[in-house]
């Protein structure tokens, strides 16, 4: 019997953590998932769990500390949002590089300048080819779902994974969940044993030394192997999950997408209000259908290039800008994923919600319109659009 | 799904009252979203924060701008804010005043929608002693919007207070007789 409850996203992160239990957990706060650590700080100092906290003094140094307790051999786990995931930038490369299975909750926040402190999702963007496995959360039930899943398939996979929720929408709202009990969780995760680690009396080993052009090549390409070959770890640990949780989880989420005409690409939230968009064209008649990537790294192209081959047009909403002249990230790895698969059709680019600009679901329909009348007017197709904003 | 959206400032608790309202509705088996539109958390500063509140999972996640209902926390922002905003013409307002039903009535002369007006701030003063308007405000909304019957909201309440109040039961009561005062002091003007 799951347990009812209403909780915010992170309020369900932090419990998620507070079930896994994870033997380290460095972080530095900041907004919007502040609330993390706050929580988890608290399940710490009433003895609920018995993680070692470590309060650094930035989030360059939580990274830092994540690298060092991991390779130690522990199960270690942080939180940061925006400039935090900015400031760990440099050593997101070292954990993947030591192939460290550490889980980070980033909570989907603009980057500076102008400062903001609300969703898009140029943080996780950003860092999209650091070597993490990212996993993008539409409601709190997925972050809460997808953080415990992620333990697993961090130590599985020998990756990183990255947690990506949207910043105060999902991160700060109250909404239901349904959670699992404690001992479920604990069984899932199971403990964590390293294959190798630096506290091991018994193996002696060194990680993370100069490596120059006798192997450097090798091991990168050992990490590339790693990262293709997450997707079967991923689809097997979400198969388990499924088992235990009822809840179910693909590379992807199509809804209504396989009879449909036009097709709408989006992460995150964005995609519930998608879904209510799809559903009131669908009552007039018009097939419309949507595509929600969980999986962005590693990327499920063939699939996605699969799901998608059908369709007369696609969209796809980009909560980030690549800022280089042509099209926001999302729309970039989709395209490649379709021409990969000689899959050749129209898909627009809309670069929508940045700095936690509203998205209404009017505005989603205007997209769906924009691509439904395109078809007679082909120069709107394969175009770079910015959403709603002034000009 | 009924949509409400509260208007306050910033430290009148408008957020918690949008949480606590998401909590009471949650204990009724409910679907719920409770959110507050964070802005630059200054002290008095107008803020807005929203409920959405359905048999069914809520899927939406924008702001509300056709709510069914409005609460007002603080009577000064009728004017200063259009806290009427896209407010469906068969839905309602709720303003947490001390005015004279006919100024008020004066204030929201455009508004097409049924008002209802509540001394939130007075009933706190009286009961808990100090001006928390949240739990008065919250009683008299769901009285409006009839969500739920007097008897299960106190039982509800009493519930929620219980285990948020754990470490200051004597506060129990004084909340408990605002929630019933506010049910029964809320009126249409």
């Amino acid at each position: 019997m799951s347990i009812k409850e209403r909780l915010s996203g992170n309020e369900a992160v932090a419990y998620a953590m507070k079930q896994i239990n994870p033997d380290v957990v460095p972080v530095y706060p900041i907004t919007p998932s502040t609330e993390i650590p706050q929580y988890f700080s608290s399940f710490v100092a009433n003895g609920t769990v018995d993680t070692e906290f470590v309060p650094v003094e930035s989030e360059h140094s939580a990274m830092s500390a994540a690298i060092g307790a991991s390779a130690a051999g522990a199960r270690v786990m942080s939180a940061t949002s925006s400039q935090g995931l900015a400031l760990m930038y440099e050593m997101l490369y070292i954990a993947s590089g030591m192939r460290l299975p550490i889980v980070l909750t980033c909570v989907n926040r603009a980057i500076s300048a102008p400062i903001n402190i609300h969703n898009d999702h140029s943080d996780s963007m950003g860092a999209r080819d650091c070597g993490f496995i990212q996993l993008y959360c539409e409601t709190n039930q997925e972050a809460y779902d997808n953080i415990i899943m992620a333990v697993k398939i961090a130590e599985l996979a020998k990756l990183p994974v990255m947690v990506c929720y949207d910043g105060f929408i999902t991160s700060h709202s109250v909404e239901n969940i349904e959670l699992l009990e404690d001992e479920k969780v604990k069984a899932f995760v199971g403990e964590y044993t390293p294959e190798h680690y630096l506290l091991n009396p018994d193996e002696h080993v060194s990680m993370g030394p100069l490596d120059l052009q006798n192997y450097f090549f090798e091991h990168r390409k050992q990490l590339a192997d790693a990262m293709t070959n997450a997707k079967e770890i991923i689809a097997k640990v979400s198969k388990e999950f499924g088992d235990i949780s009822g809840r179910y989880y693909d590379a992807f989420e199509s809804y209504k997408l396989d009879d449909a005409e036009y097709g709408l690409v989006v992460l995150n939230s964005t995609a519930g209000t998608a879904k209510t968009v799809v559903d009131k064209l669908r009552d007039k008649g018009i097939k419309v259908g949507l595509l929600k990537p969980r999986m962005f790294r590693p990327m499920p192209h063939k699939e996605l290039a699969e799901s998608l081959k059908h369709l007369e047009a696609v969209a796809v909403m980009d909560k980030a800008d690549s800022v280089n002249a042509m099209s926001g990230p999302v729309y970039t790895e989709l395209v490649t994923a379709l021409h990969k698969h000689d899959v050749h059709i129209p898909v627009s680019n809309y670069i929508y919600g940045l700095g936690g600009r509203d998205v209404k679901a009017t505005d989603i329909e205007k997209v769906f319109r924009d691509i439904l009348a395109a078809k007679d007017n082909k120069e709107n197709l394969n175009g770079t659009f910015y959403l709603g904003v002034r000009e | 799904m009924i949509e409400i959206r509260w208007h306050g400032r910033g430290g009148q608790g408008a957020k918690t009252a949008s949480l606590l309202l998401a909590d009471v509705a949650f204990n009724t088996g409910k679907y719920i979203q409770g959110f507050p539109e964070y802005g630059p958390e200054r002290m008095g500063a107008p803020l807005t924060a929203y409920n959405r509140i359905d048999d069914e999972p809520i899927r939406i996640h924008s702001n509300i701008y056709e709510p069914n209902y409005v609460v007002v926390v603080d009577d000064t922002l009728v004017g200063p804010v259009d806290v009427c905003k896209g407010i469906d013409p068969n839905g309602a307002i709720l303003i947490n005043s001390s005015l004279e039903p006919s100024v008020i009535k004066e204030k929201l002369k455009d508004v097409n929608v049924k008002i209802y007006v509540i001394d939130a701030s007075k009933i706190a003063l009286e009961t808990i002693g100090a001006n928390f308007p949240n739990t008065a405000l919250l009683a008299a909304i769901i009285k409006v919007t009839g969500l739920m019957s007097k008897e299960d909201l106190e039982k509800n309440m009493l519930d929620s207070f219980k285990h948020k109040f754990a470490k200051k039961p004597e506060v129990i009561e004084p909340n408990m007789e605002a929630v019933r005062r506010a049910y029964d002091e809320v009126k249409e003007v």
